[in-house]
């Protein structure tokens, strides 16, 4: 295992001079706040949607991130901000030793090459208007990296053939195909300019369950064979689990868990993480019937007004008093774990 | 033996489409007994929603039509009701829970008067009593703050919130049946867990039977006594729960467990998918639904439909085939 960092550490780090070799991306105290306007005539801001709120992580070449937490935990926005597609409010990102937080639509064109996307929804995403070719190719016309016709076409031939689909399908429409080949449709036009870093947005969520362990096979296959590095989004604790070698929790627009796999799922500390491991069950019902439900109450509250202290107390079954005034900061507790609960800061906050 | 609450028998439902006619369900039988959990278990285009929409008689026709079969609930055919009859079956005897609660709510009437409707509607109760139940039917879905929250609009609830008013609205009157079609699938992880904790509970409290319908293998192992396993329209196993995680007999059901991760197992095992696509409905092979994918399939598969055979006590499979275990 590489993975070595956890978003406190990162936040006290020195610039990226030191940076080790073989880290791909830090992100630092990223904020992304969206402007809640009100009013036809006269706009004004009425308020402030705070969607991430100070994540901070990193991650080496060749591993993957999962990124979990339920809806409106900032866990996109993040994806999107990385690839700078959501306007960062503050914070720093660094990929592959550049600080491309400033980085204008010109200067991100060359690492827009290096990182891609890969989204939910395969029915959203490709254009129903175009052939797969045209679709898995647009990247490298976009990049004028098509070269002339032959070297065009081999070349999306070789996608094609990397994600398992037939040559013959590259004539064919996206609505002719089913979920899962339309994923790898997708997978193919994010590897066409040859990134070192792909965001997975939900990839999986979409499709059938017997069609889920294909796609997630096939990118845990690119992985190996490509040296990718991925960021793999998702509320789908187990199949994140499967595909992660670290794994952050996020909960309204906060990291507030990152550790190694294992370490996550054997050993949560976070009463949140905790309370997302119970509340997925597990495919045999002799284990369900003796599992330990530790349910948490409520829902997620609204990003617009964040609860005070920490942000899950109103929920969690083990809040304290300070819990309800006192924000926990994310505090690393060594061996490439962070948390931000008081029953564990370390030496206290 | 308990007579059983409802005995699907033989149901075939079809929709006439552009592309053709096509069986959405295909010969589909099973019981409910009465307080029984059942859950038909299917990824899309199984024919898991088609056969609780046929038993409600919900379903669109045209395209749809039951073509054939029977659905005796409490001594009675539904399907040979007329519709005043089932109208007065529907929210009554037997409750629908859907999965979208935003688009099965109306927006323009208050959450209360919704929850008071099936009230005023199948018991005749007046307006002022059935608001008094319907705040009462609120706090036992755990709604805080019931009496205040029974003037306000579906959109201000949140989407946990409205799948406990359409919870409420199920055990109006107090239904022998409900049927939950995908009730979580739209909600976040831990509101999921509590939407259906208490859909469970509250079963258990008055004795109804629960029809979960889902493409969950983890929700069927946490909540279903028993399971019906459809592919292509088709039930392909039904076992209790407990039996069919153990001892899975068809190359679907055992192909299925196989591809899913799971938090419990070791992280390092590959998944083994099940090659290739979920069936179309329009092209149907001849034989059996699952052959162009099963690994174990064999000539006859391919020529003619495995029926569903008793292969242990309470435990049937449609498969040709032995399957490993």
């Amino acid at each position: 295992m590489t993975s070595r960092l956890n978003g406190a550490a990162a936040a006290h780090a020195p610039p990226t001079a030191t940076a080790p070799p073989d880290e791909i991306l830090r992100v630092e105290n990223l904020k992304v706040h969206f402007p809640l306007m009100k009013g036809a005539v006269v706009r004004r801001q009425v308020g402030t949607i705070k969607a991430v709120d100070g994540v901070s992580f990193a991650l080496n070449r060749g591993d993957t991130l999962g990124l979990v937490g339920e809806s409106g935990c900032g866990k996109s926005t993040t994806g999107l901000a990385v690839l700078r597609m959501a306007e960062p409010t503050s914070g720093r990102i660094v990929f592959e030793g550049r600080d491309i937080t400033g980085y204008d639509k010109t200067r991100m064109r060359p690492v827009r090459r290096r990182m891609q996307m890969v989204y939910q929804d395969p029915y959203g995403s490709l254009n129903p208007r175009m052939k797969v070719r045209t679709i898995i190719g647009e990247p490298l016309r976009v990049h004028g990296l098509a070269g002339d016709e032959g070297s065009y076409r081999h070349r999306v031939d070789e996608l094609m053939a990397m994600v398992g689909l037939l040559p013959d399908m590259a004539e064919r429409y996206p609505h002719e195909f089913s979920g899962g080949q339309r994923q790898r449709i997708g997978i193919a036009r994010a590897l066409a300019l040859e990134p070192s870093l792909l965001i997975c947005d939900e990839p999986v969520s979409a499709l059938d369950v017997s069609i889920q362990a294909q796609v997630v096979n096939l990118f845990m296959d690119l992985q190996e064979r490509l040296a990718l590095t991925y960021i793999f989004i998702a509320h789908d604790l187990a199949v994140v689990r499967h595909i992660s070698d670290r794994i952050a929790v996020m909960y309204l627009g906060r990291i507030v868990e990152i550790a190694g796999r294992d370490d996550l799922y054997k050993r949560p500390l976070h009463p949140y993480t905790e309370a997302l491991l119970a509340a997925i069950p597990v495919a045999d019902p002799e284990i369900e019937a003796r599992r330990p439900r530790a349910i948490v109450k409520g829902e997620v509250p609204s990003a617009l007004k964040p609860p005070p202290g920490c942000r899950f107390h109103p929920r969690c079954p083990k809040a304290m008093e300070r819990c309800k005034t006192v924000d926990p900061p994310l505090s690393d507790l060594g061996g490439g774990r962070a948390v931000a609960c008081h029953l564990h800061s370390a030496g206290g906050a | 033996m308990p007579q059983p609450l409802l005995q699907v028998r033989n149901l075939t439902t079809r929709f006439n489409t552009e592309r053709g006619r096509l069986t959405a369900v295909d010969q589909v039988s099973f019981d409910i007994d009465p307080g029984e959990t059942v859950a038909i278990v299917g990824e899309s285009g199984s024919g898991k929603s088609v056969t609780a929409l046929s038993i409600m008689r919900l379903i669109p026709t045209p395209p749809g039509r039951i073509e054939s079969g029977e659905a005796i609930f409490e001594g009675t055919d539904l399907f040979k009701l007329d519709e005043g009859a089932m109208r007065g079956v529907r929210g009554n005897t037997i409750a629908m829970i859907f999965q979208e609660p935003m688009s099965s709510l109306n927006p323009a009437l208050t959450v209360g008067m919704q929850v008071a409707e099936p009230l005023n509607l199948h018991r005749g109760s007046p307006w002022a009593k059935a608001m008094d139940q319907a705040k009462a039917l609120l706090g036992r879905v755990r709604i805080p703050d019931a009496a205040s929250r029974l003037a306000s609009y579906p959109h201000q609830y949140s989407g946990g919130m409205r799948q406990r008013v359409m919870i409420a609205m199920a055990l109006a009157c107090q239904p022998r049946l409900i049927i939950a079609d995908e009730p979580t699938t739209a909600l976040d992880v831990t509101v999921q867990a509590q939407i259906l904790d208490l859909l469970k509970e509250l079963t258990r409290e008055t004795g109804s039977s629960l029809l979960l319908i889902t493409h969950d293998l983890g929700i069927v192992a946490r909540y279903a006594d028993r399971v019906a396993v459809m592919y292509g329209g088709r039930i392909v196993e039904t076992a209790p729960a407990i039996e069919l995680y153990k001892r899975p007999r068809h190359p679907y059901t055992l192909g299925l467990m196989a591809s899913i991760p799971r938090l419990d197992s070791d992280a390092g095992r590959p998944l083994v998918p099940i090659e290739g696509q979920p069936p179309d409905l329009a092209q149907l092979p001849a034989g059996c639904a699952f052959s162009p994918r099963c690994r174990i399939a064999t000539d006859p598969c391919r020529m003619s439909r495995p029926p569903l055979v008793r292969v242990a006590e309470n435990h049937s499979r449609a498969c040709f085939n032995d399957v490993p275990a």
